[in-house]
């Protein structure tokens, strides 16, 4: 009998125009697929269906502008969850330490919002969520780096423990059992030229270059890329691999401590155990989908939040299941993701021997 | 080959033995489900809803919990009353108690909402965010304590006056249990009923209290033990707390969470379950007696009637009965005690009439002394402290003082088995 032989061949570099064919092609094909499901479900007009995905997005100033600040806290996420992706230290933990990063935020505001000067309560807010972002990741890289503990499952169990801790505190916070803290807006982040989000938004552009910079620029970045690549070549030329992850991991944290400064100062001047709202969990596909690269993740952190505010228009304008958005959505991503494999493998078919059966 | 037709074999053997089972027990006559002991209240609106109108709605879940069903299902019902179309009645589900809820009702103002109306206790601090920006948006606000204090003409709370619902249920319970004292099940003293409840907050305490006092008023010598889950709505979780009620001797089971662990627990333990946001017939039919549950499309109709003819719409709103704010499912004849119907018909002609009081205080004691007056905090503020007295007349004034329930006393013949704030 005679089978066809099946193989997947990695490919040289894509040049550029070919790259850019492959992904508009992928999205293309995404939206058709999704109108036909679409169309077969619901027996809406798909046309409709993606122009309220867009005034979803863009629809009104405050569309955009709520757009761009969610862009900007999914994009300070995976900032920090990237250098640790870079050197294959694999933090799924953002979501605690965005949520320890608030819960510090939320402490200094209630505890010194009233006694300390205002610029004075901004360098403690600061620090104080920094340090604590800091913390929630190093605990898990110093394991990592000491003992060679499995850092997914440790990062993941932070996750549970900050959450419990946001509603223990809670329950000191808030005297009336309700669980629900008053938003405290005075003491929040400073509100530059009249607009709540243009901060937020700004800090984020400033830091997704510096992270750039850092990866690709500085020697910290080149070390990382070879912890990365194989611990045995970094060892052997001389590099630190502990200090490397531990050094990494405070990186990583800081960052996270950021975006949970910006959710909690910043946006909600409140915390409540879904602050931070899966966002730690998404940004690990920002991340990934961009390949490590932070310029290439202000596009796909763009891309997730976009289609999430369109899916959420698009239930309220059709009055349909959110989970018919959920699958547009996720057929999207599919292609997407999919065409990625397609760019990096090509795929040989030919008749093979013959063979005894 | 031989495997797989061995395989097949066996599938059918299964199949055949399956078949058998099924056909071996013949359905009793089943009575089901009666009509519900409190008569509908229609909507009415006295007043023309202009074409230009838009109401906007934020929703914390969507229709997979219970707790946002009843919302929407209220938001159909006034749909349909005042023939709204689809552009003037704006659905917005999954917002979250952030920021996002604050964004959700500036984007409604935006689509040109005159009313904006959230459902979720933790939405209040950001409606009153958007209220303050927005006067001439009207901000009306389901189970939120603030509207009273913070002195905005356009903020507002609602609730309705369920301890009523809750005590109507507490009858049937009741019933029940002097029908099973009576065929000799268990002695008048064993009769001890199990409340899973979600947090032990004022909400809650002032439901299960309510459904206490209503058993006790025809089986006088009824206890009951509460066991807390500290979540609003978590499946196994209630499920545990009602399979731990039981082992403890519980004779009947009633909820106040969202989820169907409790009476899934009561099923396959064929102990009674009396409900709440509605029936849980269809997968309990054997152990189902009745649900009380709050009706929102009443407020609906208010909130839109007083903003169409321009007058004020009041800082707290309270519904009761009469307005069919609270209303109750169909009783379960197979399971409900003989009579049950007519007595819930004759108590609920009594709570019109104001000849009962849920919590009257000649009806229950704390530490073993009558109450004579107490102090609620009712004024949410950073003290936390008793601040309103509502004990007069003789009775506990629940939901008079902001509509949203304050009665969180700790009456005698009832145990809480843990607290979870």
């Amino acid at each position: 009998m005679n089978k066809l032989n099946i193989h997947i061949v990695k490919r040289d570099t894509v040049v550029w125009y070919k790259s850019f064919l492959v992904r508009a092609i992928a999205i293309i094909a995404s939206l058709l697929v999704s109108a036909v499901v679409i169309t077969l479900l619901t027996g809406k007009n798909p046309i409709e269906v993606y122009s309220s995905m867009i005034s979803g997005a863009f629809g009104s100033s405050l569309r955009i502008w709520s757009l761009f600040q969610n862009v900007a806290v999914l994009l300070c996420i995976a900032l920090a969850l990237t250098p640790a992706f870079k050197m294959k230290f694999w933090n799924c933990g953002g979501e605690g330490q965005v949520l320890v990063g608030g819960l510090a935020t939320v402490s200094v505001m209630m505890f010194l919002g009233d006694s300390l000067p205002y610029p004075v309560l901004l360098i403690v807010m600061v620090a104080a969520s920094v340090l604590a972002g800091i913390i929630w990741a190093v605990l898990p890289a110093i394991f990592k780096a000491k003992w060679n503990t499995n850092e997914t499952l440790f990062t993941l169990m932070m996750n549970y423990v900050a959450i419990q801790l946001v509603a223990f505190f809670l329950k000191y916070f808030v005297k009336s059992g309700s669980g629900i803290l008053t938003p405290m807006p005075e003491h929040g982040l400073p509100v530059i030229l009249n607009q709540p989000y243009l901060l937020n938004i700004i800090t984020v552009a400033v830091l997704t270059v510096l992270v750039y910079i850092y990866l690709k620029k500085t020697k910290h970045g080149y070390e990382i890329s070879v912890v990365g690549e194989s611990e045995n070549t970094a060892r052997y030329i001389g590099i630190n691999v502990p200090k490397v992850i531990i050094r990494t991991l405070i990186v990583s944290g800081a960052l996270c401590g950021i975006a949970g400064l910006i959710l909690v100062g910043g946006t909600n001047h409140t915390i409540s155990t879904t602050t931070a709202g899966g966002r730690g969990f998404t940004a690990i596909m920002v991340s990934w989908l961009a390949k490590f690269n932070p310029i290439y993740m202000v596009m796909t952190s763009f891309l997730i939040v976009f289609l999430e505010k369109g899916a959420g228009q698009v239930s309220t304008d059709f009055r349909l299941p959110v989970a018919i958005s959920d699958i547009v959505t996720g057929i999207i991503l599919f292609f997407i993701i999919g065409c990625e494999f397609f760019l990096q493998y090509k795929i040989l078919v030919s008749k093979g021997r013959k063979e005894n059966d | 080959m031989k495997k797989i037709l061995a395989v097949l074999l066996a599938a059918v053997m299964l199949f055949a033995l399956a078949a058998c089972g099924g056909s071996g027990n013949e359905d009793n006559e089943k009575l089901g489900m009666s009509e519900s002991p409190i008569a509908a209240v229609e909507l009415k609106a006295d007043y023309e809803v202009p074409a230009d109108f838009k109401i906007g709605f934020i929703c914390l879940h969507d229709e997979n919990s219970t707790y946002d069903l009843n919302f929407l299902n209220a938001v159909d019902k006034i749909q349909e009353a005042l023939k709204l179309t689809d552009e003037q009645v704006i659905v917005k589900v999954n917002v979250p108690e952030g920021n996002e809820c604050y964004v959700a009702a500036k984007d409604l103002v935006g689509e040109g909402c005159k009313i904006v109306f959230a459902n979720s206790f933790g939405h209040e601090d950001f409606m009153i965010q958007a209220a303050k920006e927005f006067p001439e948006v009207q901000f009306c606000h389901a189970t939120g304590t603030k509207a009273h204090t913070e002195g905005l003409d356009n903020y507002h709370n609602a609730f309705a006056s369920i301890y009523e619902g809750r005590f109507l249920a507490g009858v049937a319970a009741g019933l029940k249990l002097n029908e099973m004292i009576e065929a000799g099940k268990f002695t008048a003293e064993e009769a001890k009923m199990g409340y899973v409840g979600a947090y032990t907050y004022a909400e809650v305490i002032s439901g299960y209290t309510s459904f206490y006092l209503g058993a006790k008023s025809v089986c006088p010598t009824v206890t009951m033990d509460v066991q807390f889950t500290g979540s609003w709505y978590d499946a196994t979780e209630e499920k545990n707390a009602a399979e731990a009620l039981i082992a403890k001797d519980c004779k009947l089971i009633s909820q106040h969470a969202d989820s169907m662990g409790a009476p899934g627990a009561c099923e396959a333990a064929g102990i009674p379950n009396v409900s709440y946001n509605g029936s849980t017939y269809d997968s309990c039919y054997e152990t189902f007696i009745v649900s009380s549950a709050i009706n929102w499309a009443p407020y609906y109709n208010y909130i839109i009637g007083q903003v169409v003819k321009g007058e004020k719409i009041a800082a707290d709103w309270c519904g009761g009965i009469a307005e069919g704010s609270v209303v109750l499912t169909g009783i379960n004849q197979d399971v409900a005690a003989e009579g049950t119907f007519e007595k819930l018909q004759a108590t609920v002609e009594d709570l019109k009439a104001g000849k009962i009081k849920v919590f009257d205080t000649a009806n229950f004691t704390v530490g073993g002394e009558a109450v004579e007056n107490y102090k609620a905090d009712v004024d949410t503020d950073a003290a936390f402290e008793a601040d309103t007295e509502v004990v007069a007349d003789g009775f506990f004034h629940e939901s008079e003082y902001r509509s949203a329930p304050y009665f969180d006393l700790r009456i005698d013949g009832i145990t809480l088995l843990n607290e979870k704030f």
